[in-house]
């Protein structure tokens, strides 16, 4: 009947984080639950379930800010901007498909917490990027606010910039201030088919390299996508634009084939699929999440498939590589082997059962030092461990 | 200020000895004519002597520095350029001024990935100026550009007019190499996108020098837009003026840049530069619409009907690249220009919500008249981020005192209106005691642990950003209570 703590406000979630501290009783923070399968499973007996702190707080389309509580679910934030005309322009991913859970669940909170981003990632910067201030409580059970509600702000450290993608370990976030962006007029996509890695992902970064703004670009090896290849490239905005910059990619790509248009329709669908990784969906085969310089992406499936059976498709201009070992096996050591092989970066392994993630690193092992600054950051906010202990390394 | 540690100080000898063992030659100096030149930053009401001046030139020198400094207690203050306007980088009489400026490499231009790598001494122009043979550029671009060195910019988490389109300092970084007080190298981020644990980029950023010392920097860059043209659309008052910078907004336009003048700024700027502002208008906009030319043709069109729908009473369109940079000539040049119808300024710096605009600046006119002092405003419009400039005369008594009261009164102002106190420029020691006009107590307090995760004898250029040093073991204390029958009103499920 105690087990669970289901507070209304910040206060009680205060309360409770500070009972849990005192008792030395661990809580695994929830809103719809939508990703207990991300990270290392959680070692509490209790939940801190925030979906009851739930509601806008204060929304200002022409001053750019939203300020929502974070129990929140994304998808009423996403439909109140939408029908202000407007847009979390960081497209915050949905794992639902890949892990065989209906799309659309999750919270904002949640969402801010694993710092999910989409495809426009490389033009619009990460759910971070977006966050302009929090109230949260730490694991002290102290409440704070930090950053603030205009759009530029250097006051202080960038606290709810750095509680993004800290998955609950270090606090509680209450309530959330992000900045919200006017959503495009229009939108097409720029499709060559047939490509290889290298050529699709050459063409992606010269496509990135030029003025014609592109907000998506991605390369779907055959296989992934079926029988053929295809190198995609998103174009937003006013609709003359989108216009005008599509003439721009084809006389800069002449040399990589001639491309085909998808309009807006066809263009969403298939940017929402690349965005929740739907190629791997409705299996379980582990999923790795592979972030790497954009061309190192396919140097990486490369020195992989020598090692292991991996199917991959690429977004983030070749930088984003969505990983699916065939043999069933994590090859976490292949994988992040391959990581600094190719100039560094990270690889997290997204999808896998709980006795696998309890065992493996889930996320990228750091070196000493910065293992060592991390956790002292999670022993100043949580001393007692007691905010989803274990979620992103054994034993933290 | 803490006060100076007398002890330190009767070690200076010791120090400098150990000091120039690491870093050998002219990398340390110790005269105290040749150290003149560090005392102050840009904030130069403030002036210190350090207590000596290192100029380490590779990272292994920059971490046995401070491995040094923590070992013995020395107190550091990291420097680049010196252009910060809070006092960022003004020394401590019982510190070393760390200067970071021998480090003035662009290590690797990427340009496939859209990544440049370089030391933190080059200056925030240098980045684009090694990129743009190749149509490139960074695009933060603060006022200083051309002197403030990029490790500044990631201290202060530096803006600029593109701030609104293209994001802050924060928003453009991509890793770091950095050592921490204890002599640590540590790497975050790099030419990958997002972070692999805890976003301690995103807590460098911004943190004033306070949490490590940036050695490298990767930064993203940008290709240039295509084209750019400008507006110059005057107002018969402010309110006209705020609004059409939110209709602006609300019809889905995000200019590149958006600045706007009011009389007193029009003015000096008309009479130093001549860019041709008109002199009857209450306020003055500048919107600058960037991107692929078809989409700014468009948009100018969209905009010059936005301003004529609220009481534009002036309206032209650049029509050339010079008329655009005549346009923003005067803008560039309102700091000097307010500068030749004063002897002094202070230059403040707070960001409020757009709408609360019309309210902070009639509130400003009656401060104005309150401390005696006049007052001129040019701003970024499309953020909100306010810089009034206040006219006085150090030369006269009292007239300094007056204008940093008017200067607090301005950034409470901000915060009693939604804003923040510090939208560019950083807290340092300038905005630092008025940190609790916008933080309680707890919110300080957590801010503090950050402090004490990175550097927890706070010897990395203490005195800025926070009022009152807790010290990290009295941080660290938790007063939990142990409940028996825990929150009954707390719902359970």
């Amino acid at each position: 009947m105690d087990a669970n703590f289901k507070p209304r406000d910040a206060r009680q979630v205060e309360e409770a984080v500070k009972w849990a501290a005192g008792e030395d009783q661990p809580l695994e923070i929830i809103g719809q639950g939508s990703k207990r399968a991300l990270g290392r499973p959680v070692q509490a007996a209790r939940f801190l379930d925030l979906s009851d702190l739930s509601g806008v707080e204060n929304y200002e389309p022409a001053e750019l800010i939203l300020t929502v509580k974070a129990g929140t679910p994304i998808a009423e934030v996403e439909k109140l901007v939408e029908d202000n005309g407007q847009e979390l322009s960081f497209e915050p991913m949905d794992y639902g498909p890949l892990f065989g859970e209906s799309s659309g669940r999750g919270t904002i909170g949640g969402v801010l917490a694993a710092n999910l981003s989409g495809p426009r990632r490389i033009k619009a910067g990460a759910a971070r990027d977006h966050v302009l201030g929090m109230e949260a409580v730490s694991g002290r059970g102290e409440i704070f606010n930090s950053g603030g509600k205009v759009v530029k702000n250097v006051t202080g450290y960038d606290l709810p910039r750095a509680l993004c993608g800290s998955y609950g370990t270090l606090a509680v976030t209450t309530t959330v201030t992000v900045k919200v962006n006017p959503r495009p007029e229009s939108s097409a996509t720029f499709m060559l088919s047939g490509l290889s890695e290298d050529d699709g992902i050459k063409a992606l970064c010269a496509a990135m390299g030029s003025s014609a703004e592109v907000s998506g670009a991605a390369h779907l090896p055959a296989g992934v996508n079926g029988g053929t290849s295809n190198t995609v490239l998103r174009l937003e905005g006013f609709a003359a634009s989108v216009d005008y910059r599509f003439n721009t990619l084809q006389s800069l790509l002449r040399d990589f084939g001639s491309a085909t248009r998808l309009d807006e329709d066809g263009s969403k669908v298939l940017w929402r699929s690349i965005r929740d990784v739907e190629p791997f969906a409705g299996s379980d085969a582990p999923v790795w999440r592979v972030s790497v310089a954009p061309t190192a992406g396919p140097q990486l499936l490369r020195i992989l498939q020598n090692r292991m059976s991996a199917q991959a498709y690429f977004d983030w201009s070749g930088g984003l590589v969505w990983l699916s070992s065939a043999d069933g096996e994590i090859h976490d050591a292949d994988i992040r082997a391959a990581v600094g092989e190719v100039g560094g970066g990270h690889a997290t392994l997204v999808r896998a059962g709980p006795s696998v993630r309890s065992n493996a690193a889930v996320f990228q092992p750091q070196p000493g030092p910065l293992a060592a600054l991390s956790r002292r950051l999670k022993e100043q906010f949580d001393p007692k461990g007691i905010l989803n202990p274990g979620r992103m390394v054994s034993g933290v | 200020m803490p006060a100076p540690d007398k002890d330190v100080i009767a070690r200076r000898q010791e120090i400098l000895r150990a000091l120039q063992a690491i870093v050998p030659g002219e990398g340390v100096i110790h005269d105290e004519r040749e150290m003149r030149a560090y005392e102050t930053d840009a904030l130069t009401a403030y002036r210190q002597l350090p207590l000596i001046v290192v100029l380490p030139q590779t990272v292994d020198q920059v971490s046995r520095v401070l491995k040094y400094c923590y070992d013995n207690n020395v107190k550091v203050v990291p420097r680049g350029a010196g252009t910060s306007l809070s006092g960022g980088a003004l020394p401590l009489a019982d510190g070393v001024l760390l200067s970071m400026m021998k480090f003035n490499q662009v290590l690797d231009v990427d340009f496939a990935n859209r990544a440049a790598v370089v030391q933190p001494g080059v200056t925030n122009l240098g980045i684009t100026r090694a990129v743009e043979h190749e149509g490139f550029y960074y695009a933060p671009d603060p006022s200083s550009q051309i002197a403030c060195s990029i490790g500044g910019n990631i201290a202060e988490n530096s803006g600029g007019v593109h701030c609104l389109k293209y994001g802050l300092t924060t928003n453009n970084v991509l890793g770091l190499e950095m050592v921490l007080i204890n002599g640590e190298v540590v790497r975050l981020g790099g030419k990958h996108l997002d972070s692999e644990g805890y976003d301690l980029l995103a807590l460098m950023t911004g943190s004033e020098g306070l949490l490590g010392v940036v050695t490298e920097v990767t930064v993203r860059i940008l290709q240039k837009p295509e084209t750019a043209r400008a507006l110059l659309i005057g107002f018969p008052t402010s309110e006209d003026g705020g609004r059409c910078v939110a209709d602006i907004i609300g019809a889905g336009i995000i200019p590149g840049g958006m600045e706007m003048m009011d009389k007193l700024a029009i003015h000096a700027a008309e009479d130093f530069v001549h860019a041709g502002y008109p002199r009857d208008v209450e306020a003055l906009l500048i919107v600058e619409l960037d991107g692929p030319e078809g989409e700014v043709d468009l948009l100018i069109g969209r905009v010059e009907e936005i301003a004529r729908t609220n009481q534009a009473s002036h309206l032209r369109v650049s029509e050339s690249e010079e008329e655009r940079m005549t346009f923003w000539a005067g803008r560039k040049a309102a700091f000097p220009a307010v500068g030749r119808i004063s002897p002094d300024y202070l230059c403040m710096d707070g960001t409020i919500p757009r709408r609360e605009l019309p309210r902070v600046l009639a509130r400003m006119r009656e401060l104005s008249v309150k401390h005696g002092l006049a007052v001129a405003n040019v701003f970024h419009a499309g953020d909100g981020n306010l810089h009034p400039l206040i006219l006085y005369d150090a030369n006269k008594p009292g007239e300094l005192d007056a204008a940093e009261a008017f200067g607090a009164d301005i950034l409470k102002l901000c915060v009693e209106v939604g804003g923040v106190l510090t939208g560019e420029h950083g807290v340092g020691i300038e905005k630092r005691d008025l940190m609790s006009e916008m933080f309680t107590e707890e919110d300080l307090k957590q801010q503090q642990r950050v402090k004490c995760a990175f550097d927890e004898k706070h010897l990395l250029n203490p005195g800025k950003v926070f009022p009152v040093l807790n010290s990290c073991a009295e941080l660290g204390k938790m007063h939990v209570h142990k409940g028996k029958l825990p929150f009954p009103d707390i719902p359970r499920f």
